[in-house]
């Protein structure tokens, strides 16, 4: 099913395949260059991309889950975020349900990863689950779900690492070039000087140009899996405010995010590494600006993709489509919902925060496996795992609570 | 001679379109199944969700009789409904969706309630069903109306008319009882 969204995938492909073509121009160069041989250089850019392929693909999400303090949860750690996660499982269609973690941070951000639908995982800071109400949370779920739903995290993993492998390359070749002696000058005695220097000169280029170009092509995609994944989980609740009013929140906080790094941005739902005032269209971003997504999200007349897809030519600087035509003739309209969760019965407005706070914190120390003690004036003491002595003495009053 | 090739050749190629087109319908027809499964999944979630919920108001709000009332015997209808079709069942949900609506905004009235643990717990687990139920709706509408565009559109029509696949059933919510206000009373 959503044939429509797979067959908006073949553009992001195109855009890998040039990718890898550029892959295939700098190992031909190189091979060239250093060994007169440019099938050599193919062959070993292949072997080497598939090295690195393999390891990502399966160990990357295990990589960036424990680089980023990952927690993970089970239905009773964290009812409402589990929950959340279950009722977007069920409006994307997902079979299985992915693995939910929390991030043990106060800034506010979100990820996926999963290079397979039955393997995938989701993971929100803590930061997040006290500052949004549910509606909110859902549309950053919905957004992650999305991406988990149209492969983007498995095309963003190949592409990153086809990227990777042009720019190791590209820099081994550069230093060789620079440092030590060319394999050519040694091979060549006499004739066919003027040749080897036009070689020389295109590898040269190609080895400079090709980081660059590889990675505007990667912005370009991960750019345009964003507009997707936000129009895809618009459709999922049916209520684009709720992701628009996450994405204000998250944009108006400052606190950075402690684990994000280069590598692992282009995953979160906010660019981890955004400045404030840097001009709308950013060819180095990996997201789109946040203005932008906000206001095109806010001016959908209805939640279906066709919808998103008019906001975005209203609003985007240029216009244009962001979505493939097979995508949108298969679209199906979808009315936009009154508030989900507002009319519901949880009473969840802003002066909550707090009992949101408690409530993941909450969630964190048992995951850490601390145990609580009660002390009689109503303090909470919490005892470490692996805390030895018999009894804790309480700081507010002083009593010694013994260690059950 | 090329005659006959050339006859086998779009025989063939007709076998397949339609093997396709089958498939097609088959496939769409199975998500339609799976849906339906998924929102009866949630009902009964919910249904067994509602005495624990009844109880523990009860525990708070003795008097409010008639409130549980409604509520258990809305539940007991729904049930009775589960073998019926898309219509008749969605009305018995909507009516007891009503009932829950109203037996919550009754227990607002009650801040010891409101303040219970598990009565919270409980407020956010139906909060959690009430939108799967209407997610797996969605869901299911979304299927139904892929099978029956491919079931009514041609050239695929011809298909559905020859193996029999009938259009499906929307699972719409009785709009007008959902949107009747509440009334709590604080006699």
């Amino acid at each position: 099913m959503w044939e429509q969204i797979r067959s908006n995938q073949w553009r992001s492909v195109v855009l890998a395949i040039a990718m890898g073509l550029v892959l295939i121009g700098v190992g031909y160069a190189l091979g060239l260059y250093f060994a007169d041989n440019g099938i050599i250089g193919v062959i070993f850019a292949v072997v080497l991309w598939v090295i690195m392929n393999l390891v990502a693909l399966f160990q990357g999400d295990n990589i960036l889950l424990s680089l980023s303090g990952a927690r993970k949860i089970g239905p009773g750690d964290h009812p409402r975020l589990y929950n959340i996660v279950e009722e977007m499982q069920i409006a994307a269609g997902l079979e299985k349900m992915p693995d939910v973690y929390i991030i043990d941070d106060q800034a506010l951000n979100a990820f996926a990863v999963g290079r397979d639908k039955n393997k995938a995982a989701v993971a929100v800071t803590a930061g997040l689950l006290a500052r949004l109400n549910r509606d909110e949370l859902q549309g950053v779920i919905a957004h992650e779900m999305a991406h988990i739903k149209n492969r983007d995290v498995l095309l963003m993993a190949v592409t990153s690492v086809m990227l990777g492998t042009i720019v190791i390359l590209s820099w081994y070749a550069s230093r060789m070039m620079i440092f030590g002696g060319s394999g050519g000058s040694r091979r060549d005695s006499g004739g066919g000087g003027g040749g080897q220097a036009i070689i020389m000169l295109i590898a040269l280029a190609l080895v400079i140009l090709a980081p660059i170009f590889a990675q505007l092509i990667y912005f370009a995609i991960s750019r345009k899996r964003e507009y997707l994944a936000d129009a895809s989980g618009a459709l999922f609740t049916r209520y684009p405010e709720g992701l628009a009013s996450a994405l204000e929140k998250i944009a108006s906080s400052t606190q950075p995010l402690k684990s994000a790094n280069q590598a692992t941005a282009p995953m979160y739902i906010m660019n981890p590494f955004r400045q404030k005032g840097k001009p709308a269209a950013d060819l180095s971003s990996t997201h789109p600006p946040i203005s932008e997504r906000i206001r095109i999200l806010r001016s959908m007349g209805g939640a279906s993709l066709t919808d998103y897809n008019k906001a975005y030519s209203q609003v985007h600087r240029g216009g244009g489509s962001i979505l493939g035509a097979s995508a949108l003739a298969a679209a199906p309209k979808a009315p936009i919902k009154h508030a989900p969760n507002k009319s519901g019965f949880v009473q969840d407005d802003e002066t909550n925060e707090l009992q949101r706070a408690r409530e993941t914190s909450d969630a964190l120390w048992r995951l850490n496996n601390y145990s609580t003690i009660n002390c009689k004036c109503g303090t909470r003491l919490r005892v470490p795992p692996d805390f030895k002595g018999t009894s804790v003495k309480c700081p507010h009053c002083g009593t010694a609570n013994s260690v059950a | 001679m090329i005659g006959v090739w050339i006859a086998l050749g779009i025989i063939v190629v007709l076998i397949l379109a339609i093997v396709a087109l089958y498939n097609g319908l088959v496939r769409l027809r199975n998500e339609v199944k799976n849906a339906w499964a998924q929102i009866d999944v949630q009902l009964k979630r919910r249904y067994d969700l509602i005495p624990n919920l009844v109880e523990t108001v009860k525990g708070y709000a003795k008097h409010e009789r008639e409130t549980f009332e409604a509520v258990t015997n809305a539940r007991t209808i729904a049930q009775k409904m589960s073998d019926a079709g898309a219509q008749a069942r969605s009305k018995a949900e909507g009516e007891l969706s009503s009932a829950l609506m109203r037996l919550l905004a009754v227990a607002e009235a009650y801040p010891d309630l409101k303040a219970n643990q598990n009565f919270l717990a409980l407020q956010e687990e139906l909060t959690s069903t009430e939108n799967k139920i209407s997610f797996a709706r969605q869901f299911y509408n979304d299927a139904v109306l892929r099978y029956n565009n491919q079931t009514q559109m041609f050239p695929s029509s011809i298909i559905a008319g020859m193996f029999g696949f009938k259009s499906g059933e929307f699972f719409e919510v009785t709009e007008s009882v959902q949107r009747e206000a509440p009334k709590v009373s604080f006699s």
